[in-house]
């Protein structure tokens, strides 16, 4: 029985993790900044084969991803400062931008390093409970997603930047008129945002097939995330995906895989029939 | 560009007939050859051998002076895995091009796609895959392996090696669903047992829940026909979670060369049947890698499909010059005399006039826990069978439709 329970936890806590991780960036980005980044899935990409170059270099593997979020979020700022900084006031000439840079991006990587990677290998690591045996590298994921929130809810609840940043998303112009220099603010945003895409991809690398186009295997999954949470990072994406994690994991489990996707999108068509704000609009009201 | 680019296969044309025919062949039009394969999306990585493999076997022939003596042109486009573009480039190729002979499409979905389109105009069509097998088609020439060459050697094999009970993870789409038919036919044939069946959805990553629940179903091997780079990722996840169990393939290994894209152990103990895989090792086989790894040096694996491909041309070649003509029925003609067959590195290969399927000499491979490649089983050559058993016979009707275990043709 003990068994059957922590499988079940194990399997929420799987789905959980792919929502928390893939959706985190593009909370930021969609859901704080209201930039549709249609390029999201290629900053995944770029932290997983960051990550599995330096593996292959010679870099230990915690190491090599945490400088493949690293590296996401500098490419990220410059995005930024290039292309996204002159769209913040058109939301749709900045989706037609980001997702002309995706296309750009995949098939120059499909040009340049080639349609497939050798990859690296999860982590040695399994335990044992009942007939069933788990990858350990699952909990490191399920871990770094709780980190993720925490993180997050340190950076934007309790530093200067992030009430600078709130304000700045807030009211941009009367952030700006007491004194917050909102341009640094979107970029520093913005590259938070493609880290942790990349940190995303960095983590998950190991364990899938590394192509160009891999990135989309995490964006239909991070925009009904971000959209079924609305605007606020905390108190929408993380219970949003508590809720589609249960929904998909029930699923999953009784009917198999298509049920369970099915399943989770129909959740979340009727989410935002009933709440077009998002869960965020309930959890932020009933806090005030 | 159209025009330029006419002009250089003309004038390549002129300086290679005058060295070998003489300048009055040469003048004669180019075959055009269209070609439909994804070198982008999901399934480029197995897409670019395909492609590969047809421009070495152009590259072949038109030194080797031409099919009757015309150069071949080749025209590829590239549908990216999208089956909306699979008929719009296919209606392209047919209607604008004029293309002589259309090859070409990786899924079944997207063969499915086009084959209508192709059947209502009298060009022959060259599918270069292994498949799930039972399209009766006229216009059709398939030359990858079926289920009876692979599912009917492999399926007993597994059972008498592994023992009774099977779980089947399968792509859900027609290449997957009807695999999986197969197999519980053959299955329910050897007495064996299905205890579980999992149909995913393409572009899915991810499959903890999958691999708990083949451990509480507790099978002796798995069936593993997954499609794509983002399914695959079942083997490495597979592997973390320890699940240690033996798989067994039509596609794996010697189509997705998952073997040199994971690393070990990820696809030890998989076992597969196949017609080609790039560690067979006779005479024939070792000079045509050495040929595509002088041209693609690049190439990680020569998979069955890129070497398929190969062979549709010289297949085509070989039904285009005994029957001295371009045009399907020709062509056709040729192949109801039993004698279309060409010597392919894997051995001899000839078409069999009732299904217009190809025969194959087939091997059953295994995978060690550091990606060895070992063959256990030489089956010898084995005739596409199970359309013309079931009375799909092309010399006299042309059904046009896709026969599987649950749909047989009409008895009237």
């Amino acid at each position: 029985m003990s068994a059957e329970l922590f499988s079940v936890f194990y399997q929420f806590a799987d789905v959980f993790a792919f929502l928390i991780l893939s959706a985190a960036g593009l909370a930021i980005v969609f859901g704080m900044m209201g930039v549709i980044n249609m390029a999201h899935g290629e900053f995944i990409m770029c932290g997983a084969y960051v990550t599995v170059g330096l593996v292959k270099l010679g870099v230990p593997l915690a190491i090599a991803q945490g400088l493949a979020a690293v590296t996401a979020g500098l490419i990220g700022v410059a995005v930024e400062y290039l292309i996204v900084r002159r769209l913040y006031k058109r939301p749709l000439d900045s989706l037609l931008a980001t997702w002309g840079l995706s296309l750009i991006v995949t098939q120059s990587m499909l040009l340049i390093v080639g349609s497939s990677v050798t990859g690296i290998g999860t982590p040695e690591g399994s335990f044992a409970i009942g007939g069933y045996t788990f990858s350990t590298y699952r909990l490191v994921l399920f871990a770094c997603a709780v980190a993720v929130l925490i993180g997050l809810y340190v950076i934007f609840m309790k530093t200067r930047f992030g009430v600078m940043a709130r304000a700045t998303m807030q009211n941009a112009a009367m952030a700006k008129a007491l004194g917050a220099r909102t341009g640094r603010i979107y970029a520093i945003s913005f590259g938070i945002g493609a880290g942790l895409a990349g940190l995303c991809g960095a983590l998950y690398a190991p364990t899938m097939t590394l192509i160009p186009t891999m990135g989309a295997t995490f964006v239909v999954e991070s925009f009904v995330t971000v959209v079924v949470g609305g605007a606020n990072v905390l108190l929408g994406t993380a219970p949003a995906a508590v809720f589609l994690a249960m929904i998909r994991m029930a699923l999953n489990a009784s009917y198999g895989q298509i049920i369970g996707q099915i399943g989770m999108l129909f959740a979340v068509i009727l989410i935002i029939r009933v709440l077009p704000e998002g869960l965020s609009s309930v959890l932020v009201r009933r806090g005030r | 560009m159209q025009s330029r680019h006419l002009l250089r296969t003309a004038v390549l044309g002129v300086a290679l007939g005058a060295a070998a025919f003489g300048a009055a062949q040469a003048a004669e039009p180019p075959l055009k050859v269209g070609l439909l394969e994804d070198v982008s999306g999901d399934l480029a990585f197995m897409g670019m051998p395909k492609l590969h493999g047809s421009q070495l076997a152009v590259e072949e022939i038109n030194k080797s002076g031409g099919i009757l003596g015309r150069q071949i042109e080749l025209i590829h486009l590239d549908p990216q895995g999208d089956n909306a573009r699979y008929q719009e480039f296919a209606r392209r190729l047919l209607s604008r091009d004029k293309v002589d002979v259309l090859i070409g499409g990786i899924t079944s979905a997207s063969r499915e796609a086009v084959r209508p389109i192709i059947d209502r105009t009298t060009t022959p069509y060259f599918y270069t895959n292994q498949y799930e097998g039972g399209v009766c088609d006229a216009s059709m020439i398939s030359m990858g392996a079926v289920p009876e060459q692979q599912f009917s050697t492999l399926i007993p094999w597994m059972v008498e090696k592994f023992g009774k009970k099977v779980y089947v993870i399968a792509a859900d789409y027609n290449f997957g669903q009807i695999s999986a038919e197969w197999n519980r036919k053959i299955m329910k044939d050897l007495g064996g047992e299905v205890v579980g069946e999992e149909f995913i959805p393409l572009g899915v990553s991810q499959f903890a829940q999958t691999i708990q629940n083949i451990q509480k179903a507790k099978p002796d091997w798995l069936l593993t026909i997954n499609v794509g780079a983002a399914q695959d990722s079942f083997f490495e996840q597979a592997a973390a979670a320890k699940l240690n169990l033996p798989m067994g393939s039509s596609i794996k290994v010697m189509l997705g060369f998952e073997h040199k894209r994971f690393k070990p152990p990820a696809l030890n103990n998989m076992h597969a049947t196949a017609n080609w895989f790039e560690e067979i090792d006779t005479p024939e086989a070792n000079d045509f890698k050495k040929r595509w790894h002088a041209k693609f040096p690049d190439e990680l694996y020569i998979n069955d499909m890129g070497y398929n491909a190969y062979n549709a041309l010289y297949m085509y070649k070989a039904l285009v010059e005994k029957g001295k003509s371009t045009k399907l029925e020709d062509m056709r003609k040729v192949i109801a005399t039993g004698e279309a067959c060409i010597d392919a590195p894997e051995g001899k290969v000839c078409i069999d006039p009732k299904s217009q399927h190809t025969s194959h000499r087939m091997r059953l491979i295994s995978v060690g826990p550091q990606h060895e490649v070992t063959v256990v089983k030489d089956y010898g050559t084995i005739k596409p069978y199970w359309l013309g058993d079931i009375g799909c016979d092309l010399t006299k009707k042309n059904d046009k439709d896709q026969y599987t275990p649950s749909h047989l043709p009409n008895k009237s």
